[in-house]
């Protein structure tokens, strides 16, 4: 049978650990081994952007990621954006705005512009579309998703603010 | 009637119509969405399904005892197994036959074969490539203008006496006065026009998990339906399976776009999987499973002609239709249309006279037909007469927007019954289109546009104007397979005021869990955050045929209104009652019934759920507690309209088109909450530029498909599209209690023409009228060198 890997990230600030097959996709990984199922799979051609997760910092698109190569990482998926003082303000941004209707690749497309805030905290709008261009929405027409985006810049903690 | 100020809640939400944020957004900006590949039951095993490499050709053999021998393999379900359980063919929702899993033939590229049950998807899939089948292939039938060829390979040859790839032929309207109306025309314009193939794509795929319990003989079937109800009656009418002991789940649905309303081969074989196994049994498709077989839009070569005098009056429309219905006829509308609502193609303008034809074809592909937010093909109508008009305008030198004014109806003329018997409900064309044209600043545009073109630069303008018409339907039109198209609603007020409601509608993202919340507070005055929508439960909700051709609120939201109407006025008596005195003397404020004369000798909704399930002794006949059911059958549909200014800069060295601006006038009728209308508008503007510009499905000469993947099949991501500029102006229906139309699909439908038209438009100086949908770079580009290309086919003919 399949070779086996042990995997072991910090997901959302915890510690785990499981054994799966190595070429099981780090999507899949999430979703069945931890039970995060926040994290859709889309399109398995790195195209929708459902599946994105943010991997020591950084966007990836879990459903062309092994989880072996995971390993040993910092994983933040959409249940580890809401911390102790609420809701973090994309999430806050996508309710006021109206943001998502199917909700499907709601995760994703929060996990990629809270990435794109981290490194561009007042972004333009041109700036918005493009950094989301790796997402797809069947349902919203993105106009008010850039308006989520632009209602997250607008109510970052004093912190993260340039 | 537009919306007046309503009074808000303690927690800031309008009591009733108006902007309010989404309950359903709670759970979803958390992931904590319940959708169907989320739910995992105890001993469940996972599915694969083997499709076919070929569009067309006969199965010598099937072994799949390679399949069987893998270790994690539970059970391997062929045709064959099928066909002693009788299932191997199931019928489709057009009185036609589709094969559950092939037998004697496949008839498309990515045609389900065998069905894998293995203890885990990776295993299932593995399995897959254990099985050998054996294919004589056969020459396949790609071109559907090739279909009906004399000596054209027989796709459907398992029918008896078939002996040819003919499906139907049906017209509407009168072809003899028609005719007549042309022979007095100064000027007769014909273009044809292909709407290709595309695929609604939501980014959730079709799924399920089959739950069958041996000892109790009940199924639950989790499935990402839009029609929960009408899937449980034709489950128990093609499989046999008591439909009392069918419960159909629909959990959170990642969009449906009409993808989701067949009954695919996927559920039918997880269903026997597990009974076969004694186990459930969860089947997901992947990416390309779903848009190369389950229901793809449009497909429609249409031949046009428009008859007007000489200074623009039109006066008759005709088209001559063929139809690409795939391999299988299943397309999924109104039993008596067979080709759905098209005959609606006479659109928004005043003629006397309007003939349509259509001929359904087989070809060696994947079926379905009606899907993709096309309101059962107004879509498709829509761009026909849209597109043509302007080729009109071309020929007669008159401006687009001029003679489409010059055309539209008037407000006097409604209801207005058109050429083919559809009877419009109300509108306000003129005044639509004025309005667009005043947002975009069409004259300042036309005025830009010219001084480019002495630059060379392309710069377009394109208008469509649409009528739409959904909320199928009454009972006496419409049916599916037998069951009319009426909806019923259950609305419960507990003791403590709260409420529940329990639709037959079924949300794929549209925000019922908010809007029906609010039409319930809007009739009863309870705060809509003391309300509880419940849908997609067969066991719980009753029975209806489910969300798809913008009918949710058209037909449920109706019987959402109706029904707390019912729980109003035997509030009423219990007030009376309660208050001592009559009923005659009650006057109803928002939430609160009050004796007339004496504002403060009253009862609130709430007192009075409390007083209704209290020992009040009640009138005799009347029962207690606060409940009441409704099915709502609707008298007409509803007609949302609209229009939509596109502006476009084409690039002359790529033929690359941007879409600069977008203006969209609707009409949908009060909206119940503008926040959610305007969200569903923005959805479809997008559909429309992607099927105009990029979405497409073509084959190649073996009838491989091409659009397999979202590598292929091109979807707009947030930098092809602008952002829209939106107006509104609002005619309620007056046929609907709250006169609201619908809206979910007027974007989709509205939006591809106006598009199209702002790029022949820029192309203009290239003396073009017209090139088929998708606008690629490539088709511009040939365009622009006199040659269109056929968008459907990678191969010349």
């Amino acid at each position: 049978m399949a070779a086996t890997v042990n995997v072991s990230v910090t997901i959302n600030g915890a510690e785990r650990s499981a054994s799966c097959e190595a070429r099981k996709l780090l999507v899949h990984f999430i979703r069945e081994d931890l039970g995060l199922t926040g994290t859709h799979w889309g399109c398995d051609t790195s195209n929708c952007g459902v599946c994105v997760v943010s991997m020591d910092g950084v966007p990836v698109k879990s459903c062309t990621v092994l989880a072996g190569m995971a390993d040993g990482s910092s994983i933040t998926t959409i249940e580890g954006l809401e911390t102790a003082d609420g809701l973090d303000p994309i999430q806050q941004g996508f309710i006021e705005c109206h943001g998502l209707q199917c909700g499907f690749c709601t995760p994703g497309m929060m996990i990629a512009a809270k990435s794109l805030l981290d490194h561009n905290p007042n972004p333009t709008e041109a700036e918005i579309r493009d950094g989301l261009s790796g997402q797809l929405c069947r349902c919203t027409g993105y106009d008010n998703i850039i308006k989520a985006v632009q209602w997250a810049a607008a109510h970052q903690p004093e912190s993260v603010q340039s | 009637m537009t919306i007046t100020e309503v009074p808000t809640s303690a927690a800031g939400n309008p009591i009733g119509f108006g902007r309010m944020k989404r309950k359903e957004d709670v759970r979803f900006v958390r992931g904590k969405g319940r959708y169907i590949d989320d739910i995992n039951l105890p001993n469940m095993l996972h599915a694969a399904i083997l499709r076919s490499p070929h569009a067309h050709a006969r199965i010598i053999s099937i072994d799949t005892s390679r399949a069987e021998a893998h270790p994690k393999v539970h059970a391997v379900i062929t045709g064959a197994v099928l066909e002693t359980l009788g299932l191997a063919w199931m019928p489709t929702m057009s009185y036609d036959t589709q094969a559950v899993l092939a037998t004697d033939k496949v008839r498309f590229h990515g045609q389900e074969v065998a069905f894998v049950i293995a203890d885990d998807r990776y295993s299932a899939r593995d399995a897959l490539e254990l099985i050998d089948v054996e294919y004589e292939v056969l020459e396949p039938v790609i071109d559907a203008q090739r279909a009906l060829d004399a000596g054209a390979p027989v796709i459907r040859d398992e029918k008896e006496g078939k002996t040819d790839n003919h499906i139907f032929d049906w017209e509407a309207g009168d072809a003899a006065a028609t005719d007549a109306a042309f022979a007095s025309a100064d000027v007769i314009v014909k273009q044809a026009m292909l709407y290709p193939r595309s695929h609604p794509a939501p980014m959730e795929t079709c799924g399920t998990v089959a739950d069958m319990n041996p000892l109790s003989g009940k199924l639950t079937l989790y499935s990402n339906t839009q029609a929960p109800h009408a899937h449980r009656t034709v489950y128990a009418m093609v499989a046999g399976l008591p439909e009392h002991l069918i419960q159909v789940i629909a959990p959170d649905i990642g969009g449906g776009f009409g993808n989701k309303v067949p009954i695919y081969p996927g559920y039918v074989c997880s269903i026997v999987g597990s009974i076969v196994t004694k186990r459930p049994v969860k089947w997901i498709e992947d990416r390309s499973e779903n848009l190369m077989s389950t229901g793809f839009a449009r497909d429609y070569h249409m031949k046009g002609e428009i008859a007007a005098t000489k200074d623009g009056k039109i006066l008759g429309l005709k088209v001559d239709v063929l139809a690409d219905h795939g391999a299988f006829n299943a397309t999924a509308q109104p039993t008596n249309y067979p080709a759905g609502f098209f005959h609606i193609f006479t659109g928004s303008y005043d003629y006397g006279a309007a003939h349509c034809k259509v001929t359904g074809v087989y070809t060696n592909k994947a079926p379905g037909g009606v899907a993709y937010a096309c309101s059962f093909r107004i879509t498709e109508a829509v761009y026909l007469v849209e597109r043509i008009i302007d080729c009109l305008a071309d020929e007669l030198g008159i401006d687009p927007a001029e003679l489409r004014m010059k055309n539209l109806l008037r407000p006097e003329q409604f209801p207005y019954t058109t050429p083919t018997g559809w009877e419009y409900d109300s509108g306000d064309y003129p005044r639509a289109l004025r309005l667009a044209m005043e947002i975009a600043g069409y004259d300042e545009l036309r005025a830009e546009q010219a001084e480019k073109r002495t630059r060379g630069e392309l710069m377009g303008i394109g208008i469509s104007f649409f009528t739409e018409g959904v909320g199928a339907g009454p009972r006496k039109h419409m049916d599916i397979l037998g069951l009319g198209m009426a909806d019923g609603c259950d609305l419960r007020i507990h003791p403590t005021g709260k409420a529940q409601i329990r639709l037959s509608v079924q949300s794929q993202g549209q925000g019922h869990e908010t809007t029906f919340a609010q039409i319930v507070s809007h009739e009863l005055g309870i705060p809509p955050e003391d309300i509880q929508v419940i849908n997609g439960d067969t066991d719980n909700t009753p029975f209806g045929l489910g969300t798809y051709g913008s009918r949710s609120t058209p037909v449920s939201g109706a019987a959402a209104s109706v029904v707390a109407q019912k729980v109003r006025e035997k509030a009423k008596i219990i007030a009376a009652t309660a208050l001592e005195c009559s009923v005659d003397d009650l006057v109803w404020e928002l939430g609160r019934w009050f004796v007339k004369g004496d504002p403060d000798q009253g009862k609130t909704i709430q007192e009075l759920a409390l007083l209704a399930h209290s020992s009040l002794e009640l009138p005799d006949g009347v029962e207690g507690h606060l409940d009441a059911q409704a099915v709502y059958n609707p008298p007409n549909l509803t007609y949302p309209f609209g229009a939509y200014i596109c502006v476009v800069d084409v690039d002359p060295g790529t033929g690359h088109v941007k879409v600069r601006r977008f203006i969209a006038v609707d009409d949908c009728g009060p909206r119940i909450n503008p926040t959610i209308v305007e969200g569903q508008i923005h959805g479809g503007l997008v559909d429309g530029i992607g099927m105009a510009l990029m979405e497409v499905i073509a084959f190649d000469k073996e009838g491989n498909c091409l659009g397999g993947s979202y590598m292929d099949y091109l979807l707009p991501t947030p930098v092809e599209v602008p952002t829209f500029e939106l107006g509104e102006t609002v005619t309620p229906s007056p046929h609907h209690p709250l006169g609201v139309k619908g809206v979910g699909e007027s974007a989709t439908v509205g939006s591809p023409p106006a598009v199209v038209n702002a790029v022949i438009d820029a192309l203009k100086p290239y003396g073009i009228r017209h090139a088929d949908m998708p606008l690629t770079p490539a088709q511009v580009w040939m365009t622009m060198q006199g040659k269109t290309l056929r968008t459907d086919l990678a191969f010349e003919d």
